[in-house]
């Protein structure tokens, strides 16, 4: 109990309230422009986070991936494209709803089961982390290595990307963590002469890389898109017959995001469809689905905004990213040298706890900013991408500089810009390849230390619990996206 | 018949090296062979020191594995052929000139006049026609990112014709 108090110190701190009110805006902002959003955004201010303290790095990280999952919201009502693609079942309905004059109708009830949607996970988020980070408790290296196979096998069912090209992405990430010298013999591996290489490759020019500058070569391809505006008066809060319309379909949402959000490799966007599939389901009124139910936009909002706490479960009890931006969160959190685990919950609980506290927070904030400026954001959409993009470039390739001030890190970050562009465009997901280079120290430490404790008898695995669960678990994870593809 | 009907049947007459299911698996087997052969030069550790498995064991596997997984993918591509992408529009490889331009002039000239020299290529190809905007993206802007990264970070810029300038005042 006393550990809760703690979650209003960013109240008390005007530095914290700062970076959060300038997460919340700036996260809003990336959430309304389409093709960036929290996960590229989190990348680009990852090194601008250097010159703040951890706590306020990490409150500001976790600020942009609450409101920019909301944020994509306003242009998924107002321009039918998603501002991220956890807003793609919003679509559905917002945009049939507003293009019946009720914009603002829409828009409110997506504010109100967004922002429900996230205080929702923030209490699951507060209850279950320290919970997860106790079982964890009992993890030795075998355990370790056993839950990262399990993390690395979800890649197989995440949304985009068929789930074996998905595997390939995420061996791909982890054969990138191997490059440089061999933490256990410092062997080097995949050096090739190269002194720069000989510390590995560096998490944010390859997040910079596969997000900011593969969208840019994808924007390149799409600049005949016109978008067709619907005019917003104003926000309107949900009328009473709406909440009694909604509110069992937005606690439903809720739950459903917050459960999908804690699996690791899971996000908004597996929450927001399954969110919405099940008010459909559910609801007396099924017909009026991709007609402009406000149902509809309950479901799927309320999910994508729970899966951010739920997300954040997995990445701070385990050190395991539950989504995609939870994964750039997590670079932030170890480039600030923030070992995220079961120690973490024991020795900073200040730390945590003022995370969990600015997440609740940054909720309140973009109903605020959501509520009154939506019009404004809305705006924003205007700018062209001619313009856009030439900018967005200039801070990537700062940014990526200024981390190590090596020119090396610029081409990597090219490098993998193209790569992500044609991995992207043959239907490969970039998101395991960042999860795989995230883990992938911790696979190959932990095996290795297992067969060091098995004396290099690989069956031992098999004579602990856990690790045979974690085991069923994986071939589960492997095997259910498989048969679902057959039975489609 | 439509655009999409015409590529498809274009599709179906082309052999099979020219599809792009071959041309990604064949890529990615390539590159994973080549890497697969240079981990056999990677030094080998004494057993007293080798901490479970030897350093090149852990990226065999997953090399090995990736190529396993790439020839499953192109075996369920012949059943099953990838859906046809458009053809890459002009901007896009001008986009990717741009890179390349980007390398050699802050490599050569100056990192600054790179990135302005980036922007206002890729602004102009990108259909953008007026002169204030172009002047923009291509100097004002920069301006404000390089002094943001100078001042508040502390960043010393790599030297180059502008960049010692700005420097020398």
């Amino acid at each position: 109990m006393e550990n809760l108090s703690l979650m209003f110190a960013p109240l008390m701190s005007s530095k914290l309230m700062i970076v959060l009110v300038f997460g919340t805006l700036f996260g809003l902002i990336l959430g309304v422009l389409p093709g960036l959003g929290p996960t590229t955004g989190g990348a680009l201010i990852l090194p601008f986070t250097m010159t703040l303290d951890p706590l306020s790095a990490i409150v500001l990280l976790t600020a942009i991936y609450c409101s920019a999952t909301y944020g994509g919201a306003i242009t998924a009502v107002l321009i039918n494209t998603p501002g991220t693609p956890a807003a793609a079942a919003t679509c559905l309905d917002g945009y049939p709803l507003a293009q019946k004059g009720e914009a603002g109708r829409a828009l409110g009830m997506a504010t109100v089961s967004s922002t429900i949607g996230g205080i929702f996970s923030v209490v699951v988020l507060v209850f279950f982390a320290p919970l997860l980070a106790q079982l964890a408790y009992e993890f030795g290296q075998p355990e370790y290595f056993a839950l990262a196979i399990f993390g690395l096998t979800m890649l197989a069912s995440i949304g985009e990307g068929s789930p074996i090209k998905n595997l390939i992405a995420g061996a791909f990430g982890i054969l990138i963590s191997t490059i440089g010298k061999d933490f256990m013999t410092s062997i080097e591996r995949f050096t090739y002469g190269i002194n720069e290489l000989s510390e590995g490759i560096g998490f944010i020019p390859v997040v910079v890389g596969l997000f900011a500058i593969s969208e840019m070569l994808t924007q390149s391809t799409l600049l005949d898109q016109v978008f067709k505006r619907v005019a917003l008066k104003a926000v309107k809060l949900p009328s009473l017959l709406d909440y009694k319309k909604t509110w069992k379909t937005i606690l439903r949402s809720s739950g459903i995001g917050s459960f999908i959000g804690v699996l690791p490799a899971e996000g908004g966007t597996v929450a927001s469809l399954i969110g919405y599939s099940e008010a459909k389901r559910w609801s007396k009124n099924p017909e009026e689905f991709g007609k402009g139910s406000v149902e509809g936009i309950a479901g799927a909002e309320a999910a994508n905004n729970a899966a951010t706490g739920g997300a954040m479960v997995p990445t701070l009890a385990l050190g395991i990213p539950g989504s995609a931006t939870t994964a750039v969160i997590l670079t932030g959190l170890i480039i600030h040298g923030v070992r995220p685990g079961p120690d973490l919950f024991r020795e900073q609980p200040e730390f945590l706890y003022g995370i969990f506290g600015s997440m609740l927070i940054a909720n309140i904030l973009f109903f605020i900013f959501g509520f009154f400026g939506a019009k404004i954001f809305a705006r924003i959409t205007l700018v062209p991408n001619k313009l856009l993009w030439p900018m967005i470039f200039a801070v990537s390739v700062c940014g990526t500089y200024s981390l190590s001030q090596s020119m090396l890190d610029v081409w990597i970050m090219l490098f993998f810009g193209v790569i992500g562009f044609f991995m992207r465009r043959y239907g490969f997901s970039v998101v395991p390849v960042i999860i795989g280079l995230i883990l992938g120290e911790l696979v190959e430490g932990t095996l290795r230390q297992s067969l060091v404790i098995f004396e290099g008898n690989w069956l031992l695995f098999l004579t602990r619990p856990i690790v045979v669960t974690f085991f069923i678990l994986s071939f589960i994870a492997l095997i259910f996206p498989l048969l679902r593809k057959k039975k489609v | 018949m439509s655009n999409v009907q015409k590529q498809k049947r274009a599709n179906k007459s082309l052999p099979f090296f020219f599809k792009d299911e071959f041309k990604v698996s064949f890529t990615i087997i390539l590159v994973s062979t080549i890497l697969l052969i240079s981990t056999f030069t990677f030094d080998i550790v004494p057993p007293i020191l080798n901490r479970g498995i030897q350093p090149a064991t852990f990226p065999k596997g997953l090399l090995l594995l990736i190529i396993g997984l790439t020839l499953i993918v192109f075996y369920l591509s012949i059943k099953k052929p990838w859906k046809i992408e458009k053809k890459l529009p002009k901007t896009f490889f001008l986009t990717l000139f741009s890179f390349i331009l980007f390398v050699i002039v802050s490599k050569t000239l100056d990192f600054f006049l790179a990135i302005s020299l980036l922007s206002i290529f890729v602004s102009y190809c990108w259909g953008e026609r007026r002169l204030f905007y172009l002047i923009l993206v291509s100097i004002i802007f920069p301006i404000i990112v390089f002094i943001f990264f100078e001042t508040i970070l502390g960043l010393r810029f790599p030297p180059g014709i502008i960049t010692n300038i700005y420097y020398q005042v």
